[in-house]
């Protein structure tokens, strides 16, 4: 039997329900549509990545047409999945373009948010910002708040340690940067004397 | 994982979890490997093994502790005469216990546990804290370091070097005979004597046979040339004595001689893509990148009193000094000298002296008292994912300003939206910067096997979204130009930690990871130029700039001759011939033949330390270099030649131990076996007791914060007296009493969603798929409440109150308890009331886990708790 695309999802939902017996009652508001356009992967060029998930490191393959991804698949040349991917890595694709329920069309992820946004205090709604003055208006903070809470020298037990500490702001988050992301996202954490930095590894 | 022959899935459901690694075990499986699942809940994982054993959430060391008892009276007292005789004991590894863990260590003539009061030796009553002194071992003899030219540590003096004491090595005393009762196993004997197979059972909740039968499945792995491998996830962690927990896996591990061998280990199957990059990147208060510790108050406060608290006195890490100047090097570049101890007092010292603590868990406790102001989150969504998140949330209310870096609008970015929240009265300026997805740019990932693998950018961010590097890039110029400006202007702090620091990882005239994977793999510092500005040629060489990459750490010098960020990674982005070509370097590798057979792909990417795929494995061979099992060989001592067989040409393994030496005139000689198997210790034996936890020597059985029992069956004391979170206020923790909640819950997640669902949630066929969070009840407690499967439940307690959909299943059954029985109930945790597919503003799961955690990695206690629940209507 050929599974089509849709068919395959459908599959995979009803095996679910039926093992897991799970009679849910909320609905998605998008439903998993495929789209009328054509899927083939003709004139595509293949990157490979690493998925964004659970750690196993399994291979993705990447196909771009036109700068635009057409598809993405688990890569069978690579040891840990040979080619298979969980539901979850089977549908990175959508994380960037879902199909338009109405219009079978291709269309960029309605819930992504791919531009700047601040909230003001007090206020009940996101408002537009440039990247320019959202850099400068979180410069500012963080160095008045970085001031205000500084304790560059500190006795403990009689003698005065050098300390260099900013007790004032915390950081948190990292597991989902690629590891150079990691490296300047420490440094710059650290520089400003951070001490309350973590991760996903704590929990 | 294909080549063991005992599987322990316990605290992971790896078939609903890791679904790509079922593949592995089922290649186990199919070569006739038993298969164990220990778990509250009869998983999609339990579907596949052989046996099942329930147990009640928060239960495992007694579990493990069980497991020491029967290996201990079935397996080594009664065989311990003929090891004695020197005779072959097939049954059980009598060498791996005595010559590569410290089973024959005499321990310290304090060292003690009361059963009775619950504490071991060493309480402080007034800081609540242990003094670990009597934990550690009796010194037979000590030995100095030779530094003199031509010794061992003739590097650790000189030019360049920093001053420091070098440390000295106090060997311990031992009883090769197990016969001493202060040696570590007749401690250990004596510890776990309580936790007999009915005290286990009734602690634990399962039946005698099922338990019988699973300890003597797992104890046939401490045969000779078997192996047993545990599956473990958050199940372990997410304790208050998650730590031990694992510890406990660890000891259980080399007591049964399963440390190093192909098919053995403890395997963490981590949940997040990089997190195990984030842990090798110390992004942890106390930590700093490759498993160094961070700059403190007390025994770190100056590099002198870094190198002489952290440098091992013999092992691998007699080297520290190198991996710590290297590292400061890179830090701050030119600046970093050896007259200001390379900059090591612009590092901030995490206070250690006050017991105060920085963690996750602690921030929201100091947003809550106003001293925590501004907050940074990188893609990670507190608001949703900390426990008690409903606390979480009135904390940041008090916040100035939060900066989140995310794809989608998380729960915490909208936390002043979500439904208990009044915008109104919330003063924090939150921006939201929106992020590149994994496929939108390039860098390495790391997986839970220590792989380091390369992702190609495939497409362009859509719109404004940028790479988290380009965000940090963006951020950091600004504040650095801010610093300058106003360097002295009274009010400003200390701007040298800031302006002293070195960030230049440009190439072809924008930031880009490339320079940051040299920076993290390490370079010669006199042949490496940085200021010429780095172009690259389409070959991949550089027009411009220069760049030295180090081969491996073992280049590395503690005089400032090299700079490296992360030692571990040292190799794995070294070819000088192509540096701005990744496919051209180790992390990108694509040599999928497996010349070893066992699954190693060693010329696939890299893994680290060094391209060993299977650590600490030199414990695979006996003590004269033999493999324990011929057609599992990692490494092998040819005695003909007189050299160690190791290397993807032998379809072996690199040595993860010292295998050669180097002389002073360049000639490679051989070391000749011996027990020196954990080399990254400095005993260089594996540890079934330590002295480095903070709350016990040996792992004890303790209930969760929450506990249907009023006392703890195994000792004088209900909670471990170290938690985190035990002088936190109750309004925050909002402790609650079993006569309120009755049931045990604990957290889980389904394979179609993922954590907190800001990736899952954004992809309409996974919502399709699974649609809400659950909480699944046994059909007896269904019964007794009215509920149907479909049924709104109301699930509270006195942090939250929550409404889920039930499903009634066998696959939870309630269990026997001190004689009582006992309900779980078990809820997913992946929706909330943030805009995306399937939100729900009934609450989100995480309101209702509480807010304390493990003393040691301050990891909350997730996975047991109290509640009680009803039927309810929407």
């Amino acid at each position: 039997m050929e599974l089509t695309r849709r068919g395959f999802f459908k599959s995979i939902g009803a095996a679910i329900t039926a093992t897991m017996a799970v009679e849910m009652t909320a609905a998605s508001p998008a439903l998993a549509v495929e789209t009328e356009k054509d899927w083939k992967l003709v004139n595509t060029e293949e990157y490979t990545n690493i998925c964004c998930y659970c750690a196993g490191g399994c291979g993705s393959l990447c196909s771009v047409r036109d700068g635009e991804l057409i598809n993405l698949e688990g890569d069978p040349d690579h040891p840990i999945n040979q080619g298979g991917l969980c539901p979850k890595g089977a549908s990175m694709f959508q994380l960037r373009n879902v199909v338009d329920p109405h219009t079978k069309e291709v269309i960029k992820s309605p819930v992504r948010q791919t531009k700047p946004l601040v909230r003001r205090p007090y206020s009940k709604k996101w408002e537009p910002i440039t990247w320019d003055e959202a850099a400068k208006e979180i410069a500012r903070f963080t160095k008045d708040t970085r001031d205000a809470g500084y304790v560059e020298t500190e006795m403990v037990k009689g003698k005065e340690l050098t300390v260099n500490r900013c007790e004032s702001i915390a950081s948190l988050g990292g597991s989902q940067q690629n590891s150079e992301e990691e490296y300047l996202i420490l440094k710059m954490m650290r520089a400003l004397g951070i001490v309350a930095i973590d991760n996903q590894a704590r929990v | 994982m294909q080549n063991t022959d005992v599987i322990l899935n316990i605290g992971s459901n790896s078939a609903e979890n890791h679904p790509v690694s079922s593949k592995w075990l089922h290649k186990a499986h199919e070569r006739g490997a038993k298969w164990i699942v220990v778990d509250p809940r009869y998983t999609r994982t339990a579907e596949m093994a052989d046996i099942y054993c329930p147990i009640r959430s928060g239960t495992d060391i007694c579990f493990y502790g069980g497991l020491y008892h029967y290996i201990i009276e079935n397996l080594i007292e009664p065989n311990l005469e003929k090891y004695r005789a020197g005779r072959f004991v097939p049954e059980y590894n009598f060498e791996y216990l005595t010559q590569y863990t410290n089973a024959s260590y005499i321990l310290d003539h304090e060292f003690e546990f009361d059963p009775q009061t619950g504490f071991f030796s060493g309480w402080d009553k007034d800081s609540e804290t242990y003094n670990s002194h009597s934990w550690h071992y009796e010194t037979d003899h000590e030995e100095e370091w030779d530094t003199t030219p031509g010794g061992t540590y003739a590097w650790a003096v000189g030019e360049g070097v920093p001053e420091f004491t070098t440390p000295t090595l106090t060997v311990p005393k031992k009883d090769m005979t197990l016969t001493d009762e202060r040696c570590v196993y007749q401690q250990m004997k004596k510890h776990y004597s309580r936790y007999t197979m009915d005290m286990v059972c009734s602690v634990c909740g399962m039946d005698k046979e099922d338990l019988e039968l699973v300890y003597s499945t797992y104890a046939s792995s401490a045969a000779p040339g078997k192996a047993g491998t545990i599956l473990y996830a958050l199940g372990q962690t997410q304790h208050t004595y998650g730590a031990q927990n694992t510890r406990a896996m660890s000891i259980l591990q080399l007591l049964c001689g399963n440390v190093g061998v192909p098919g053995g280990g403890v395997c963490a199957l981590r949940g997040e893509p990089n997190v195990q990059g984030a842990t090798d990147m110390g992004m942890l208060v106390n930590e700093q990148p490759a498993y160094l510790k961070w700059a403190n108050t007390t025994d770190r406060d100056t590099l002198a009193h870094w190198l002489e608290s952290q440098t091992y006195s013999d092992g691998y890490y007699t080297n520290k000094p190198k991996f710590m100047v290297s590292a400061l090097k890179e830090w701050y570049g030119e600046n970093a000298t050896v007259e200001n101890d390379y900059g090591y007092d612009w590092w901030p010292k995490v206070p250690s002296h006050d017991g105060s603590d920085w963690t996750e868990l602690s921030s929201f406790e100091k947003m809550k008292e106003g001293t925590m102001k501004g907050y940074y989150a990188w893609g990670m969504n507190p608001c949703h994912s900390a426990p008690n998140s409903g606390n979480v949330r009135r904390s940041m209310a008090n916040l100035d300003w939060l900066v989140v870096a995310d794809q989608v609008i998380t729960e915490t970015a909208d936390f002043w939206d979500a439904p208990d929240m009044d915008a109104s009265t919330i003063p924090t300026t939150v921006f939201f910067l929106p992020c590149a997805l994994i496929y939108e740019k390039p860098g390495t990932i790391l997986n839970s096997g220590r792989w380091v693998q390369w992702r190609y950018q495939a497409v362009e961010p859509w719109d404004e979204a940028k790479p988290d590097y380009e965000i940090c890039d963006i951020l950091w110029k600004e504040i650095c130009a801010l610093y300058e400006a106003e360097k002295n202007d009274p009010k400003t702090a200390n701007p040298d930690p800031i302006l002293n620091m070195k960030w230049d990882y440009y190439l072809d005239g924008k930031i880009d990871p490339i320079p940051v994977a040299w920076a993290l793999n390490g370079y010669k510092v006199e042949s490496s130029d940085w200021k010429s500005g780095f172009t690259s040629n389409p070959d991949g060489t550089l027009s411009s700039g220069s760049i030295d990459l180090l081969a491996g750490y073992a280049g590395l010098g503690a005089n400032g001759s090299t700079a490296c960020g992360m030692w571990i990674y040292s190799g794995f982005f070294a070819n000088n011939d192509a540096p701005c070509d990744p496919s051209k370097q180790a992390v990108a590798r694509r040599n999928n033949v497996d010349s070893s057979g066992l699954g190693l792909y060693s010329e696939w990417a890299f893994a680290w330390p060094n391209n060993r795929r299977i650590i600490y494995n030199r414990a695979s061979a006996d003590l004269e270099g033999q493999p324990w099992n011929e057609e599992k060989a990692l490494v092998k001592w040819d005695k003909d030649a007189q050299k160690w067989l190791t290397g993807y040409a032998n379809g072996m393994d690199i040595p993860d131990f010292a295998a050669t030496r180097t002389l002073t005139d360049g000639t490679v000689q051989q070391i000749e076996p011996n027990n020196k198997a954990f080399f990254m210790l400095w005993e260089q034996n594996g540890r079934l007791e330590s002295y480095g936890m903070t709350d016990g020597p040996f792992p004890e059985h303790f209930e969760p914060f929450e506990t249907p029992l009023s006392s703890n069956p195994l000792n004088g004391l209900l909670n471990s007296p170290c938690f985190l979170g035990r002088k936190f206020v109750d309004d925050s923790t909002r402790r609650g009493r079993v006569e309120d909640y009755p049931y045990v819950a604990t957290t889980y997640s389904v394979t179609e969603h993922w954590q907190t669902g800001g990736q899952t949630r954004a992809c309409p066929s996974l919502v399709e798929a699974w649609p809400g969070d659950m909480i699944e009840l046994s059909q007896e407690l269904a019964l007794e409440k009215g509920i149907h499967t479909g049924d709104h439940v109301r699930v509270w307690n006195r942090r939250a109150s929550v409404v889920v959909t039930a499903v009634v299943t066998p696959r939870v059954r309630p269990l026997t308890v001190q004689g009582k029985t006992q309900h779980l109930v078990g809820m997913t945790h992946h929706f909330s009331w943030g805009k995306l597919f399937g939100n729900t503003t009934l609450g989100a799961v995480n309101d209702l886990t509480p807010n304390v955690g493990d003393p040691n990695s301050q990891t909350p206690e997730y996975k047991a708790f109290l509640v009680n629940i009803e039927k309810t209507t929407v």
